[in-house]
């Protein structure tokens, strides 16, 4: 395969970006959460 | 019984979403790395050139500018849906979107500019006018996000945002057709994928790309919305506690009058 280090840093970049700004939306999304009630989180659901 | 109300942005739908779009991305890697032939093509004079295996990049490239067109072009409409109904629901799909279409784009200029060093021999090229307005693009909507921080009613900070989702709107068409355009300033080549001048195997993997790049911005669009959601719920829960404070301070004070 050519071009190996162009592959990696191409990828696991692109990876590394989308994870980290999903677990920044995940986890404000959890903190912000606890504090607003139930009633106005319109999409929650009751755990199972 | 009382039930548990989990405190997150999630529910089923974006849970199903979500683990679809991380098979398919799984999928897309197998695609890309063990079933792509590497690029290449012979010439007249039997010389053999091409992308050669940089070609894989390909699927992490040009997704990414699709996500950021997609985020940019939504934020476009949900500011004139704005415009049309004045409610902070299209307002808040504008912030989400244009967020999203802020991290793809950066995506874009990184993995093109890796694409671009073994395939063109540089890693930028001030000249190219699709790198240049792809690059203004995106500065344009950090500006926008930019702008959204600076403390402000919600009602000017969302026509302030309209006034630059609008401009900002103009460069998408402007980085769409700039190598039709002006096809002697750049290295770009026009639309391969109209043309059909790529391989089945690269054109059904950058075909399912797209598939699995629109349920990533799906299913990030839907909690980036509910966290804008959250927080102007917050920021309503906080002007509540505030006028509750105030209206007892001015109870208290009328009765500290009352009294002889």
């Amino acid at each position: 395969m050519t071009h190996v280090g162009y592959l990696v840093a191409g990828w696991s970049i692109s990876v590394a970006a989308v994870v980290a700004y999903t677990g920044w939306v995940l986890m404000r999304g959890r903190s912000l959460s606890r504090r607003v009630p139930e009633n106005r989180r319109r999409w929650m659901m009751p755990d199972d | 019984m009382s039930t548990v109300v989990a405190a997150t942005t999630s529910s089923k739908a974006t849970r199903v979403l979500g683990w679809l779009t991380l098979a398919g991305f799984a999928l897309l890697v197998a695609l890309a790395f063990a079933w792509v032939p590497e690029d290449t093509r012979i010439t007249e004079q039997g010389d053999v050139v091409g992308q050669f295996d940089a070609v894989r990049l390909m699927f992490v490239h040009v997704p990414s500018a699709i996500l950021a067109y997609t985020g940019f072009g939504l934020t476009f409409l949900a500011s004139l849906a704005y415009l049309r109904w004045r409610t902070d629901w299209w307002d808040m799909m504008a912030h989400a979107s244009a967020e999203i279409g802020v991290v793809f784009g950066v995506l874009t200029l990184v993995t093109g500019s890796i694409w671009g060093r073994p395939t063109w021999q540089t890693w930028w090229e001030w000249g190219d006018v699709r790198l240049v307005t792809t690059l203004v693009m995106v500065l344009v909507f950090v500006g926008y996000l930019a702008v959204r921080r600076i403390p402000a009613d919600t009602a000017v900070r969302a026509r302030r945002s309209v006034v630059i989702a609008l401009v900002g709107a103009v460069n998408i068409v402007i980085v769409n057709r700039s190598v039709d355009w002006w096809e002697n300033r750049t290295l770009h080549q026009q639309s391969t994928l109209i043309a059909r001048k790529i391989r089945d195997e690269t054109l059904f993997t950058l075909s399912f790309s797209f598939a699995v790049g629109m349920a990533l911005f799906a299913w990030l669009l839907l909690h980036r919305f509910r966290l804008a959601y959250l927080e102007s719920q917050i920021e309503q829960l906080e002007v509540d506690e505030a006028m509750e404070e105030r209206r007892a301070e001015a109870d208290l004070l009328d009765d500290s009058e009352e009294q002889p």
